[in-house]
């Protein structure tokens, strides 16, 4: 956890400063340093330090969560929020803990019930890493940085000839 | 298969048979799956997409589940075509969208469609005449095995299937009946039927889904929530509250016909008879026109007009349709005339009968 910018006590708010719709700079505060920011509005422009306040205390700020990047498909929770799709099957993994809450809200429940798939879950797990191996492989090439693609590559059939055989077990 | 031989069809779930077919005219159920190893269509990057698509294609085309489906790219077809696909209800508007490596796979009958790289990798659904949800769900499971049997899903053993929107994880399924209340709308009872429908947490939607109209008095009604409870559990819950909305329906119209008899025979026959004699007709219209006319008939006030007939006219008439039925491009104004014609000529044919 990041440190209060003005003394040491651990940071609960981070403000973006805005100028005429311009970042112009970011604060991390501890919650009494805050209250004495924002009662003085020291701000240029308080609203966006006002709207990061709201926020209930002892949850991780908004900011912060956006910035967290699914490290499959490469989107962040912030590209998520304002699209409201998902990347990957991977990000249920990367957005757990952002996405749980939303998902209780949704659907009242958490655990899912009902039909599972006659292939062996886990192996889904095996496919993220697969998503991740193929991007930084397209990116490899597109850059020619073929002793990398070639890694990448040998890398991918690792984790194909994993997969199926154990396919091909629990399918039989 | 492509878009001009399905102008020579119609689908086998608008024939207006099956169970409760005066009010319940469709059965649905649609699963949403994505394949495990690659990004969510959005994401996805021109090479992915195209990934996925042949792979799916390949399986669909295979006969799943020993179903012959037509695989038809919507890549490179003309947006009329694609606007065809989604009056037809083989398509969402949203896969109408012009974007690169989409298709559908559908089957002779119409009865089953296949989207492949809309917001999921995979959207598959199962439609029948009248109240038939069980027959939906026992048709789709085994297609969903059967495209499974090759390819692995993106599952995790907490949340279900996932799909690109969190709306739609766990079961990936919406169970959705497609309702005509037009006694309900005439007296206006309609919004009681809703807020009873919200409570319960099901959603009410027109004829063409999300954020569509509530054209000819239809109305489409599925379960909202999708993690937590089982397939078999969502579709009680849409299935168990048909009956009363149905009783309900039938309740007011008997009501209708008690009080007035006389007005809603003249309603209905007004409305025949415009249908009939129209020489310019715009497409609301024509659905409002249509939905006394399916009344009627129900009710046995009309008695020269086959069910089936009523249900095709209310897709046939849409303008895509039109279009392509008649091979011409045709601006609104041109094309309330061609649909004014083509309603007399069917009407007429109908009710005269074959020669």
């Amino acid at each position: 956890m990041k440190k209060c910018g003005r003394c040491d006590k651990p940071a609960v708010l981070h403000i973006t400063e805005l100028q005429h719709g311009e970042v112009k700079g970011l604060l991390h505060l501890c919650e009494t340093c805050a209250k004495e920011y924002l009662s003085h509005g020291q701000g240029s422009a308080p609203e966006a330090g006002l709207a990061e306040a709201e926020l209930p205390e002892g949850e991780e700020p908004l900011e912060d969560l956006d910035q967290h990047v699914c490290p499959s498909c490469g989107i962040t929770f912030k590209e998520f929020r304002s699209q409201g799709r998902l990347g990957c099957p991977n990000d249920y993994i990367a957005f757990q803990d952002e996405l749980l809450p939303l998902l209780e809200n949704i659907h009242g429940e958490t655990q899912h019930v009902g039909k599972v798939p006659k292939r062996a879950p886990h192996a889904s797990q095996k496919q993220y890493q697969l998503i991740r191996l193929r991007n930084q492989l397209r990116a490899a090439i597109d850059e020619e940085m073929y002793e990398e693609a070639a890694r990448l590559r040998d890398q991918i059939s690792v984790i194909e000839r994993e997969i199926t055989p154990s396919q091909a077990a629990s399918d039989a | 298969m492509d878009v001009e031989s399905l102008t020579q069809t119609s689908g086998e779930w608008l024939r207006g048979t099956g169970p409760e077919s005066d009010i319940v005219m469709s059965s649905r159920i649609r699963l949403a799956r994505n394949l495990a190893s690659f990004p969510f269509p959005n994401r996805a990057d021109d090479a992915a997409r195209a990934e996925v698509e042949l792979l799916l294609r390949g399986r669909l085309t295979d006969r799943p589940a020993g179903r012959r489906l037509n695989y038809l790219s919507l890549t490179g077809l003309e947006t009329l075509d694609r606007q065809f696909l989604v009056e037809r209800q083989l398509i969402s508007r949203e896969h109408s969208d012009e974007r690169t490596h989409r298709g559908v796979a559908v089957s002779d009958e119409e009865n089953v469609s296949v989207m492949v790289n809309e917001e999921d990798h995979l959207r598959m659904q199962v439609l029948r005449s009248g109240l038939a949800l069980d027959e939906c769900w026992q048709e789709i499971d085994r297609l969903d095995d059967a495209l499974e049997a090759d390819v692995t899903y993106a599952f995790s053993e907490q949340l279900g299937y996932l799909t690109a929107c969190p709306t739609n994880c766990g079961t990936g399924i919406r169970v959705s009946v497609l309702l005509h209340l037009p006694a309900l709308v005439i007296t206006k009872e309609i919004s009681k039927v809703f807020q009873a429908l919200q409570k319960i947490g099901l959603a009410v939607r027109g004829l063409y889904g999300e954020g569509s109209q509530a054209m000819g008095d239809f109305y489409q009604i599925s379960n909202q929530v999708t993690l937590g409870k089982s397939e078999e559990q969502l579709i009680a819950t849409v299935k168990d509250v048909i009956p009363n909305i149905l009783s309900y329906e039938r309740r007011v119209r008997q009501a209708l016909v008690k009080e007035n008899r006389q007005g809603l025979h003249d309603q209905v026959s007004r409305a025949y008879g415009i249908l009939r004699n129209a020489q310019t007709i715009s497409s609301e219209e024509t659905m409002h026109l249509l939905s006394s006319v399916r009344l009627g008939v129900n009710l046995g006030l009309i008695d020269d007009l086959e069910m089936q007939n009523v249900n095709e006219l209310f897709i046939q008439t849409q303008p895509a349709h039109l279009q392509k039925i008649r091979h011409q491009r045709l601006e609104s104004a041109e094309r309330n005339v061609m649909r004014a014609a083509f309603i007399r000529q069917r009407l007429t044919e109908e009710s005269t009968g074959p020669e």
